[in-house]
């Protein structure tokens, strides 16, 4: 009973600043896309607009949830809560720092993988549920999309875990420590962070909601705290890609050189830089790019992305098993 | 060469050039927002906005109620009645302008002979009902002499070219 109460308590030390990052990332995207556009973003609610975020969540709260008559109402109030769980349980594997990880599993990687692909059920759920033409064709592009890129992001991982040897993400990220794989690996970080553009759904290939094509895409018919859900659950996806990317290539919370001015900086505090170093990314994107076509986002998975990302696992592979070779 | 020319776009160039400049963007370049209320973009001398009915200076109305305006009126906007006065002099008795049926083309600025209706440097007349927008010959005339010196000078400004 203890070990479960300890236990809650850690994980509310997780999902609490989660859940507060999350509302501030709106934030600053919104912020960062403004400045990017020649805006000022919003500066109302509060000082530079910082209340911002509070008062869009209070005003979702207080609207009244809408359950469409024609819809399933059991799967559809199950999807945005399987989502945002999915996205807060992605979390329990991450390591901040040093031995700073809820579950140190020694799958935690595949165990990662595997809840971030559970994603597609709820988007799923979610489209078919509504029972309406938009959130249906936003569910069936969002999944045919997230399951082509989910290969991949695998063949991405299975390369890091040649080098690392190890599914943990504790010793990944400790097998870092001479070199980030950022650096031998580059190509596959650049695919990684197109993937996982990809896997969450994001502007470029945010076709699943293509707001001006299909209005909302997979969450159209959804209001108040449903799709509150759903908001928090895409944004909280986007900062979980943002910690393994940082984890997988950045070295996680490793300095980026172990001499003096930098290691006094802590850990967990690299870790969070790292994040939000690609979090910037993500919403640079945004502010950049225009919506990818769907027959080109297919291409793009299937005819470029996955040939290639095979080739380097094959190259890192037979490097790998050179180097042992000649070293015995 | 030919091998080269497929290899460029895995270099992601134009894509990274893009971002260079949405980040120039963010940094160096000023924003252009305008905090509406609060602050105002400019008018041009040209602008068609709410109507006004002027005056000459020695007050007397400059309307002589030859209908021109009502007639080119294409939304049939405008209603006219008028009426000889004691002095002999022709002056509307009713003139209105249903706010809502107007398209603000400007065609009765045009065709007035004496510059007596003018479409105005105003546009946030907004109200809360429909009925506060069928425009009586009063409150055009009040326009006038609210936004007078406005139109005058516009009319200035513009006389070369009309």
């Amino acid at each position: 009973m203890d070990k479960l109460i300890a236990l809650v308590e850690s994980s509310l030390f997780i999902i609490i600043p989660l859940l507060v990052a999350v509302a501030f990332l709106t934030y600053v995207e919104r912020k960062v896309i403004a400045a990017m556009q020649r805006r000022v973003g919003p500066n109302v609610v509060g000082w530079f607009g910082l209340l911002q975020p509070l008062a869009d969540g209070l005003k979702l709260l207080f609207k009244e949830p809408i359950i469409p008559t024609r819809s399933s109402p059991f799967l559809f109030l199950l999807a945005p809560v399987l989502i945002f769980g999915l996205s807060l349980s992605g979390w329990a594997v991450i390591p901040f720092g040093y031995k700073m990880v809820l579950s140190n599993m020694n799958v935690g990687i595949l165990y990662l993988f595997a809840v971030s692909s559970l994603n597609v059920y709820a988007i799923m759920m979610a489209g078919w549920s509504s029972n309406s033409q938009y959130a249906f064709l936003g569910a069936l592009r969002s999944a045919a999309q997230m399951v082509s890129y989910e290969v991949s992001i695998g063949l991405v991982l299975i390369t890091v875990l040649l080098c690392a040897g190890s599914l943990n993400l504790t010793d990944i990220v400790l097998s870092q420590q001479r070199v980030w794989y950022v650096i031998p690996h580059f190509p596959m970080a650049v695919i990684f962070g197109i993937s996982a553009l990809a896997e969450t759904n994001r502007v470029p290939f945010d076709l699943s909601e293509a707001e001006s094509e299909l209005v909302a895409g997979f969450n159209v018919e959804y209001s108040s705290l449903p799709f509150a859900l759903f908001f928090l659950g895409e944004y909280a996806n986007m900062i979980l890609m943002s910690a393994l990317g940082s984890i997988l290539f950045l070295g996680g919370w490793l300095p980026p050189f172990a001499c003096i001015p930098f290691t006094w900086v802590p850990g967990p505090l690299w870790f969070f830089m790292k994040m939000a170093a690609l979090l910037f990314v993500f919403l640079w994107v945004r502010a950049t790019f225009p919506r990818y076509r769907y027959d080109q986002l297919m291409r793009l998975g299937w005819k470029i992305f996955l040939p290639f990302s095979l080739i380097w696992v094959i190259l890192t592979a037979s490097v790998i098993v050179l180097y042992q070779a000649i070293t015995g | 060469m030919q091998f080269i020319k497929h290899l460029k776009p895995f270099a992601l160039i134009e894509l990274l050039q893009g971002m260079g400049l949405t980040l120039r963007y963010m940094f160096f370049k000023k924003k252009v927002t305008l905090a509406y209320p609060y602050e105002k973009g400019q008018v041009s001398a040209r602008f068609r906005g709410e109507h006004a009915l002027r005056r000459y200076p020695n007050g007397e109305e400059r309307c002589i109620a030859c209908k021109l305006c009502e007639a080119v009126c294409p939304a049939q906007a405008i209603t006219i009645e008028a009426e000889e006065q004691e002095n002999g002099l022709r002056r509307t008795t009713r003139y209105d302008i249903d706010m809502l049926k107007c398209i603000y083309c400007g065609l009765c600025e045009e065709a007035c002979p004496v510059d007596a209706i003018v479409e105005g440097p105003h546009f946030e007349f907004a109200t809360e009902s429909r009925e506060e927008l069928y425009y009586t010959k009063e409150k055009l005339l009040a326009n006038g002499e609210r936004w007078e010196v406005a139109i005058a000078a516009r009319l200035e400004q513009e006389a070369p070219y009309r």
